[in-house]
């Protein structure tokens, strides 16, 4: 199992550590008796502010006299209009219009980006990038593809308390707009701060070099005593990390995305630009003719939020009925910590299940009542 | 992990089976909620419920996933916690005490044989 350069930060502070896609990753920290577990750090987030590694997920770096280019054959949204400094949420596709992976391309200059994937698409998406490269219908493009994830560290700093204690000691980083990135000289160390997240909350992610880490965490959180029950900041799990963005209605790979869901079933149309090929700028990506027929007709399935009546949480896999007939499946579901009920995402008949109907989910030991809704099921409240 | 307690055998699905004479007291070790987290909800058969070993005797619900609980001999739930059902935290912060699910008049050994003493079970799971 790989190890992140904040392994022994996680032991320090009492991570449970289990496998997650071949790393060795904090799930929560302490217990709930002493404050923490995956309840308490959730709503450490929401209230104050939580520090996560995400160390795990893959970071590529794409450069040279094509990287635009091909960078346009790969996402699902434009590249051209991105200004140096912007980040951008986008899919990749497979030539059927099922999804790859979703990522974040952090553009650094015109031919200079970098991609963050998710850790368990790591080598898949790095062997699809080469295979994008080299077939491209134009022949061959010339970029530097490098994987960067060992080299390189990678933490969130999620919720209200975050952005404040950053203007303690930068003034540009709390001046950046959502989705906007600075690279910071630190010291001798280069970071890469993002206005972005996965939590519904404001706050940053932060791109350092993998020797450094220490270093600069030591900087970062020099203010914070993480030892005290009122610190405002303390360290989250990936536990913490799912139901936070379960409820920001964000998807999930090997949820609410995946190589057999099609990509304008997701929720996520915004980042997929369907006239990419004919503004004369951009580049068809792979998987453009499919969604374009798809588009055409409209895709057989959309993705729904669902508040579930009682205690009892729906589940991956469990079957979305109206008027006694099957209508989907869940995709995600947990009690919602923030809102004290169970929340639940799953994808239903583009017909079915519009916002306020009754629907019920099988639980295959039981039928839960619920209601569909809009998404997300929390927002953060505007500052 | 800490050596669970040594006055009880547990089972491959993380139960803890306290026998006394024909009485069998049944919990979650500390190893399984630690892998649960936070457990939000539990519900238990009701008194009088009779199975055999290897049966489903109830679920909790924790914030990451649902769980089913198993007993490992043949009996009749006598007795569930409710001091559990009304604060189902009591299962991580005290899984081997105050977070017991369930008490069962047991009628026969059946599958106790497959479970293993604490001392085993600890090295199964460090």
């Amino acid at each position: 199992m790989q190890k992140t350069p904040l392994f022994d930060f996680h032991t320090q502070h009492k991570g449970h550590m289990v496998d997650f896609a071949g790393w060795n990753m904090p799930l929560y920290y302490g217990t709930p008796t002493e404050g923490g577990g995956l309840t308490n750090e959730h709503m450490q987030v929401r209230k104050s502010g939580g520090i996560f590694d995400v160390s795990h997920m893959g970071r590529v770096k794409v450069s040279g006299r094509h990287a635009r280019k091909f960078l346009e054959r790969l996402c699902t949204r434009k590249i051209h209009d991105m200004a140096a400094g912007q980040c951008r949420y986008s899919l990749v596709c497979n030539e059927q219009g099922g999804v790859k992976d979703d990522i974040i391309v952090y553009r650094y200059d015109d031919d200079d980006f970098m991609l963050v994937v998710n850790a368990s698409n790591r080598e898949k998406i790095l062997g699809h990038m080469e295979q994008v490269r080299t077939s491209a219908p134009g022949g061959e493009l010339v970029c530097k593809i490098v994987d960067q994830t060992m080299d390189t560290s990678m933490v969130a700093l999620q919720g209200p308390a975050i952005i404040p204690m950053i203007g303690k000691f930068s003034k540009e980083i709390p001046s950046l707009k959502k989705y906007r990135f600075a690279v910071k000289n630190l010291m001798i160390i280069k970071l890469t701060v993002s206005r972005t997240g996965y939590t519904g909350e404001d706050g940053v992610e932060v791109i350092l070099p993998a020797g450094m880490t220490g270093l600069a965490m030591k900087f970062l959180l020099q203010d914070v005593d993480m030892s005290k029950a009122d610190a405002m900041i303390k360290p989250a799990g990936l536990g913490a990390r799912d139901t936070l963005r379960t409820e920001a209605g964000m998807p999930l790979y090997g949820h609410e995305l995946g190589e057999e869901i099609n990509a304008l079933e997701c929720g996520v149309d915004f980042a997929i630009s369907l006239d990419k090929a004919e503004d004369g700028k951009g580049e068809a990506f792979v998987g453009y003719e499919a969604l374009k027929k798809t588009a055409a007709t409209g895709p057989a399935r959309k993705l729904v939020g669902l508040m579930i009546e009682g205690k009892r949480a729906a589940r991956q896999g469990a079957t979305i009925l109206q008027d006694g007939k099957t209508i989907g499946v869940v995709t995600s579901g947990c009690p919602s910590p923030t809102l004290g009920a169970c929340i639940a995402m799953g994808f239903a008949s583009r017909e079915r299940a519009n916002i306020g109907d009754a629907v019920e989910v099988d639980t295959g030991k039981g039928v839960l009542t619920a209601k569909v809704v809009a998404m997300p099921f929390y927002k953060a409240p505007k500052v | 992990m800490a050596t669970p307690p040594a006055d009880r055998v547990y089972s491959q699905s993380h139960e803890w089976h306290k026998i006394e004479d024909d009485m069998v007291t049944l919990g979650l070790t500390q190893f399984a909620v630690d892998q649960l987290t936070d457990v939000t909800y539990a519900e238990m058969k009701k008194p009088g419920f009779a199975f055999k070993a290897g049966d489903i005797v109830g679920e909790v619900e924790s914030v990451k996933t649902t769980s089913d609980i198993y007993c490992f001999v043949d009996g009749a739930i006598v007795e569930t916690n409710k001091a559990v059902a009304d604060d189902p935290s009591l299962l991580n912060s005290d899984p081997y005490g105050k977070g017991w699910l369930i008490k069962v008049k047991m009628s026969g050994k059946g599958k106790l044989g497959e479970c293993v003493d604490a001392a085993t079970y600890a090295k199964q799971h460090g």
